[in-house]
């Protein structure tokens, strides 16, 4: 995204070439324009950008995408922890009401 | 909330578009006003008020919903075609390819904004790619900051008042309300100016830059509120406690922005989280010794 970029070398989006059939789904459905056509086959152009929100694997008919999808918020994650942890915590989620 | 199914924007025919959203009011508003003077169906899915980007999270605005709608609603009679156009943002939710399994309708991914809307569908159902792009800029960041205080406000409150309570025990009622408003200072540091001054603020890491603001807050109160006054152990207290503080509240702002992945605050979270922890016990104990030493 224009002016903004988020910690390199941290996102899991991984992408089979091998099963790529060149739909372009996940060129349209990327908000940050992770991905370009080449030859008739999708590649990563600009993985750091990915935002890991798991458009492109869901979309993906070939199933060729993969990613550890999930909103990266902080408090939603905390609860998230204390909830595998058991451990009471405060109600509520944060992030997205 | 606005009751799901198929809305009529002007006098829609068998072939006009159809538009999918969510029944979160501003969202239904937003479309409603920005295809105003055409003919356009309007399919809004059970989304519980919740926004497109924040269900399509959930998956309500997701494939199951999207099929059963189609069918409560009706939409394979009032449609020749079988052409769907969602939002960019719902595409985290929908899975076009089982959509047209399950229901036989085609799904297309228009743009990011409704605003963009009628450009779309006057180019003949294509986006530039500006219209496909995501933006982030200082009113979206604006906006964002009312509702975040209000969430911060429960936890914070108590925590203020403890803090109060145990100031006010040991060091009397003004070093004890200078203390909850440093701390309450710190916290909209952290929820307010970080967000703001992103873009300023050094760094990639979210609770960096909010440690920064929060710096600059205490070199700011220092300046402003007679630091030289406050002795060795308040001084090393505030600027240990507070910037972590801050760099919390920041980090967490990484919930509202449109570009951090989960990975990337899964891992401020691991590193950043033991060291604010670590700040704030090596402040209490300095203004602990303090106070049993002088």
């Amino acid at each position: 995204m224009k002016g903004f970029r988020y910690l390199e070398g941290v996102a899991t989006l991984e992408l089979s070439s091998a099963l790529c059939i060149g739909c372009g789904r996940c060129v349209e459905v990327c908000p940050h324009q992770v991905f370009r056509m080449e030859e008739k086959r999708a590649l990563i152009a600009d993985r750091d950008a990915c935002m890991e929100c798991g458009a492109c694997a869901l979309n993906c008919p070939a199933a060729a995408l993969k990613v550890d999808a999930g909103v990266g918020c902080a408090s939603g994650m905390i609860h998230e922890w204390l909830r595998e942890k058991k451990l009471p915590g405060l109600s509520g989620g944060g992030c997205c009401g | 909330m606005v009751p799901p199914g198929l809305y009529a924007i002007g006098t829609p025919d068998a072939q006009a578009p159809v538009v999918v959203t969510a029944n979160y009011k501003m969202s239904y508003d937003i479309v409603r006003r920005a295809l105003s003077g055409r003919n356009v169906w309007l399919l809004v899915l059970e989304t519980y008020g919740i926004n497109v980007w924040c269900a399509a999270g959930k998956g309500t605005f997701g494939t199951g919903e999207l099929v059963r709608r189609i069918e409560a609603s009706g939409l394979a009679q009032a449609v020749s075609h079988r052409r769907l156009i969602l939002p960019i943002l719902g595409a985290a939710g929908v899975s076009a390819h089982r959509v047209k399994q399950r229901s036989g309708f085609e799904v297309v991914y228009a743009t990011v904004r409704a605003d963009d809307l009628p450009a779309y569908l006057d180019q003949g159902g294509t986006a530039t790619p500006a219209m496909r792009e995501l933006r982030f800029n200082w009113y979206d960041r604006l906006v964002l900051i009312p509702v975040e205080i209000v969430l911060a406000a429960k936890p914070v409150a108590p925590v203020a008042a403890l803090l109060y309570l145990g100031a006010r025990l040991f060091w009397g009622a003004d070093a004890a309300a200078a203390t909850a408003l440093a701390f309450l200072g710190a916290v909209l540091t952290g929820i307010a100016a970080g967000p703001l001054l992103l873009p300023l603020l050094p760094g990639r890491s979210f609770a960096v830059k909010g440690a920064c603001a929060g710096l600059l807050y205490c070199a700011l109160l220092y300046a402003l509120a007679a630091g030289v006054r406050w002795g060795g152990a308040a001084t090393a207290a505030c600027f240990l406690a507070l910037p972590a503080v801050s760099a919390f509240y920041t980090l967490n702002f990484t919930g509202c922005t449109t570009y951090t992945s989960k990975s990337g605050v899964k891992k401020e979270m691991r590193l950043g989280l033991p060291i604010m922890a670590g700040a704030l016990g090596v402040a209490l104990i300095i203004v602990i010794a303090g106070r049993l030493l002088v």
